[in-house]
């Protein structure tokens, strides 16, 4: 039984098509034959003989006379050393002028990994911005997003990023990116020399939304398998956001009842299995999460923003061209700040506390009202911080930027009003100098 | 009796629709047939001739025309010894088994015997011709640090069952033959010292519930002074997400005065599973000197894995701890997050095309939920012995909101609410436990009216500070000051607790009295300070010496030291009491 056509489409409705068909799975792969020529399609609900899949270069212009061809398997993606350097289409189709790649047909989507076999992660991934080294340390394996708002430099501070990572494989998914910024990470990368242990999957704003869709899953299921093979990879996406919106427009077409704000109340467990593809091998390598989040409206409670806060490991708040420490949170942070230096932890967490007081001062001082001597340090500690530590240009070491925390304290407080331990005080409160 | 069979005739995501033959029930187990695999599914609405189904695995690969097998059988647990220390998915299949069967990635369709096989040394507490009836026991294994009674199935009919055999004291395998009884009308059954149990129905084989009126010490002083959970109550931790209630529960998972602790991660994240699951056969239990993992049972549904094996997870895990309540043992069952197990009820509510209520929630959640803390108690059981399940359940609200559904079901039906903050988990102060917002009907450790009055201390000088938004601090009288400075005194040196400290993560009773009652003292006191100034300057002190003193050990010489360092220092200042402070103090009460 090998490869039966079907050639009448009973409905066609946003970018999904029904056709009646017999002996077909769900999740298999089908080639639909329209005048402009062949696209890859998957389906999605199986009701008798009535087969719903969904047209990945989208269903304008097909008509009901077109042909639909079931593969018998479901969707793939080639896995092997040849994928490096090149750029793909969500659905696995070269943007480059190289071959098509057909060997070795990996399932995307996979099951996840067993709890009991994963491990506790443990390496610091060292980036050289403080507010990431310091406050909110990134780990390998760790999955996080870079919450910002349009028209921040998200794409430029996760190209920076991953340009400073020692790993061994960067993965990039670009869903609905600007042409322009996928030129940017394209000349970022091949300017670094890092191209040729660079794999792309571009999904760019004119292409067809269900291909957004595959984005992820192409991308990480290829990370998986490299990770299984012993590399440290590291897998960028961007953006989140326009993926949630392809799988909320194709929820409203399947007629399913939103839960919030239009999207289908399986959101988080959409983001949540491909998330919890980050992970650390026992024995082999790992795959480690970077993702874009814009937040519509500079809102974090938007169901995007808020469904991947409660997935993630964390986030980085990217406002104003800078990394919050508000809103900002790396929970993987204690894993490996304990072994970094005996200050790192009580600093981090002693900086933020007065951090927090100064935006208080400067609340009141908004408000016109007479500024106490407390007050007025805390203002001069908050400018130092923020122009010190704060400021996306810094790119220093943790040690340097530890050290450089003890001096703006020394600089504005006395040692009782930090609210660190005496211990600590004594061993790193820097000497006067006079 | 053949069992039932039929053939798949829609798939709609996890949701399968069967043509079937004879007679099936509601939550009955049935296997779909995919290729050489057989995929567990759940019946949850039969119409006609079809059944609705829920899946337990990914669907991909079923096809129309697929058979089904029904098992006759309600989705249930398998109990017995050997179920501490485990680690299941949300249906009980043992997950390091299934690493050692499938590798690094979960395999769907492979199903694997739960109940360790292995041998125990069996006591018997019957004797031949005694009369016996459901969840008495009929003798006992040692399992680690407890006595595991072996008891008759709790499905039994609850009549009285005569003994007709009973194997002497020796060592059996889990799965023997070690009594035979018999019902009054003469028909024998066998028993091991397994039996199932379906996990959507409450054990309710007791002489009777009792109030929930002793605490549970959490070691938390927030909550076990002000926020106090008991011993078969229920509380809930909502907040918003980063907040810290996966760092709150595992704390308690570790700490909590329990006998035996179930943890449910249900829907959330794999790693922080990971943590437990590799440092708790590390960790020493002060109490017994064993490791935790041995009165840890581990649940285990994470966020990628099939999302109707989570709805199922917070049943299979209370199951266990009603399991274990039955031999007079206080079990504690965390559930992180309840709102993914909504969520999952949700996702089918949707497929079986329910009229969705509020934000597409399925209008039987508050019910559901109900249903599901309703399954905490202390109780008597028949032999006089007592037993309580407590369930504490984090809530996840979209957009960290409390105005949800799930927020609002589950505040109806709690006895305590932890509500964490925003605000204060953005300043880094941890618990983040709202402590104006939160309230508990249980009783603490420390007598309630100081608690009173030192709550009463948190309300205003949040309102002077408030005030002092409003009118600047030069616009706020000395004293007023006092009392803004007396609560952040309080927040800092009492409600905030360092989790990652050794020494301050885990503070006992004990300790929690003595640190109350030199800090009433302090809060109590009518201090002689000139200026706002001044008062600031004598608080950082204060404040530096109280951090110094909850630092350090309590055995040590030091802690000594510094408890009298600290009562010095304040009474330095201080002329005299608050009258109302000072009839509390002497009203000897504690
Ligand atoms: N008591 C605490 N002490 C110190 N740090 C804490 C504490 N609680 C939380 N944190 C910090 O906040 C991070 C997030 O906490 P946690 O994972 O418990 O949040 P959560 O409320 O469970 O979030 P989610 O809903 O997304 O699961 C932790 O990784 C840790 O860095
Ligand atoms: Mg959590």
């Amino acid at each position: 039984m090998m490869q039966k056509v079907y050639t009448k489409i009973e409905s066609i409705v946003g970018n999904v098509i029904t056709v009646r068909a017999d002996g077909v799975k769900n999740g298999d792969l089908a080639i639909v034959t329209t005048s402009h020529g062949e696209s890859y399609a998957n389906v999605i609900k199986l009701d008798r003989d009535m087969v719903s899949l969904q047209v990945f270069s989208g269903a304008q212009g097909i008509s009901t006379g077109d042909q639909v061809r079931f593969l018998g398997v479901p969707m793939r993606v080639s896995y092997s050393e040849d994928l490096l350097g090149r750029v793909f289409t969500g659905s696995g189709v070269p943007r480059d002028k190289g071959p098509a790649l057909t060997e070795n047909m990996i399932e995307i989507g996979g099951p996840s990994v067993n709890p009991a076999k994963r491990i506790i992660p443990r390496n610091m991934i060292r980036t050289g911005i403080p507010m990431i080294d310091v406050f909110n340390t990134l780990v390998e394996s760790q999955k996080l997003p870079i919450f910002s708002v349009s028209g921040e430099p998200y794409n430029q501070l996760l190209a920076r990023i991953a340009m400073q990572a020692e790993v061994d494989l960067i993965i990039l998914g670009g869903m609905g990116l600007k042409y322009d910024d996928y030129l940017f990470f394209k000349d970022t990368l091949e300017k670094s020399g890092a191209m040729s242990r660079t794999i792309m999957f571009i999904h760019t704003a004119s292409d067809p939304t269900v291909e957004c869709m595959l984005v992820p899953d192409m991308a990480l299921a290829v990370a998986e398998r490299f990770a299984i093979d012993g590399k440290k990879v590291l897998v960028l996406l961007t953006d989140m956001t326009n993926f949630a919106d392809a799988m909320k427009e194709m929820a409203i077409t399947m007629d399913q009842v939103p839960s919030n704000r239009g999207y289908p109340g399986d959101l988080y467990s959409s983001l949540a299995s491909r998330y919890e593809k980050a992970v650390d091998f026992e024995g082999a390598g790992s795959v480690t999460i970077l993702a874009v989040t814009t937040m519509p409206g500079d809102d974090v409670t938007h169901p995007v923003p808020d469904n991947t806060g409660y997935i993630t490991e964390g986030q980085y708040y990217l406002k104003g061209g800078r990394i919050e420490p508000f809103g900002s949170l790396s929970r993987l942070k204690q894993q490996v700040n304990k072994d970094t230096r005996d200050d790192h932890r009580a600093l981090m967490d002693g900086m933020i506390k007065l951090y927090s007081a100064y935006k208080e001062s400067l609340e009141k001082k908004s408000m016109g009202f007479q500024m106490s001597e407390w007050d007025d340090k805390l203002l001069k500690y908050g400018e130092l911080f923020e122009s010190k530590l704060m400021d996306l240009s810094v790119n220093i070491p943790l040690e340097q930027a530890l050290d450089l925390g003890w001096e703006i304290l020394a600089e504005c407080f006395e040692p009782n009003e930090t609210g660190l331990k005496s211990d600590l005080i004594l061993s790193r409160w820097p000497k006067k100098v006079s | 009796m053949a069992k039932n069979k039929g053939r798949v005739t829609g798939v709609n995501g996890n949701m399968v629709t069967v043509e079937f033959d004879g007679a099936i029930s509601k939550n009955e187990v049935g296997y779909i047939h995919v290729g050489g695999t057989r995929l567990k599914s759940e019946v949850i609405r039969i119409n006609g001739r079809t059944a609705s189904l829920q899946v337990f695995e990914m669907t991909n690969g079923v096809a129309v025309g697929d058979s089904v097998e029904f098992s006759d059988e309600m989705l249930s647990v398998e109990l017995g010894p050997g179920l501490l220390t485990q680690i299941y998915d949300g249906l009980q299949n043992p997950l390091p088994d299934l690493a050692a069967k499938c590798g690094f990635f979960l395999q769907r369709g492979v199903y694997l015997d739960p109940i360790p096989d292995r041998d125990w040394a069996f006591t018997p507490s019957v004797h031949v011709g005694d009369s016996v009836r459901p969840a008495d026991a009929i003798g006992t294994v040692p399992e680690g640090l407890f006595t595991h009674q072996i008891m008759v199935p709790f499905s039994f009919a609850d009549v009285p069952w005569t003994v007709v055999s009973i194997k002497e004291k020796g060592v059996y395998n889990v799965r023997d033959v070690i009594a035979v009884v018999k019902d009054p009308k003469g028909n024998e059954r066998n028993l091991t010292m397994v039996f199932s149990w379906p996990v959507k129905k409450a054990i309710t084989r007791y002489e009777e519930r009792l109030r929930p009126d002793e605490t549970m010490v959490t070691k938390v002083r927030i909550i076990d002074t002000f926020l106090p959970v008991a011993k078969g109550g229920t509380y809930c931790v909502p907040g918003p997400f980063g907040a810290g209630k996966t760092v709150l529960q595992h704390l308690t998972s570790r700490n909590a005065d329990v006998d035996i602790v179930i943890i449910a991660a249900c829907g959330e994240r794999a790693g922080e599973v990971v943590e437990v699951l590799k440092e708790f056969p590390e960790l020493i239990d002060p109490k017994t000197g064993r490791s935790l993992m041995e009165r840890t049972i581990i649940i285990c549904n994470t966020s990628s894995m099939p999302v109707a094996a989570r709805e199922a997870s917070v049943y299979t895990a209370v199951t266990m701890a009603e399991y274990y309540r039955q031999m007079g043992l206080d079990v504690l069952l965390l559930a992180d997050s309840t709102s993914r197990w909504a969520q999952a009820m949700r996702e089918m509510s949707g497929r079986l095309e329910e009229i969705p209520g509020e934000e597409a929630f399925p209008a039987y959640l508050e019910s559901r939920i109900a249903e599901f803390y309703e399954r905490a108690g202390k109780v008597r059981l028949r032999n006089g012995r007592v037993g309580s399940v407590t369930i504490g359940g984090t809530v996840s609200p979209a957009g960290g909101n409390f105005e949800e559904p799930v927020t609002q079901a589950t505040l109806k039906v709690v006895g305590a609410f932890h509500g964490l903050s925003r605000e204060r988990s953005d300043a880094r102060k941890y618990p983040a436990i709202h402590p104006m917002e939160s309230w508990s009907k249980y009783t603490g450790i420390i007598d309630d009216s100081k608690v009173e009055y030192a709550r009463s201390i948190l309300f205003r000088s949040n309102e002077i500070n408030q005030m002092m938004k409003v009118v600047g601090e030069e616009g706020t009288s000395v004293d007023d000051y006092v009392i803004y400075q007396k609560g952040e005194l309080l927040d800092s040196v009492y409600l905030q607790q360092n989790s990652f400290d050794p020494v301050d993560s885990a503070v006992l009773p004990e300790r929690q009295e003595e640190t109350f009652d030199v800090l009433f003292h302090i809060l109590g006191s009518i201090y002689d300070l000139e200026d706002k100034k001044e008062v600031r300057l004598f608080f950082n002190e204060v404040r530096q010496k109280f951090l110094d003193w909850n630092n350090v050990e309590q055995k040590s010489e030091r802690f000594g030291q510094l408890e009298e360092e600290l009562t010095e220092l304040y009474r330095s200042k201080a002329v005299g009491f608050d009258p109302v402070a000072e009839k509390l103090l002497s009203g000897g009460a504690r």
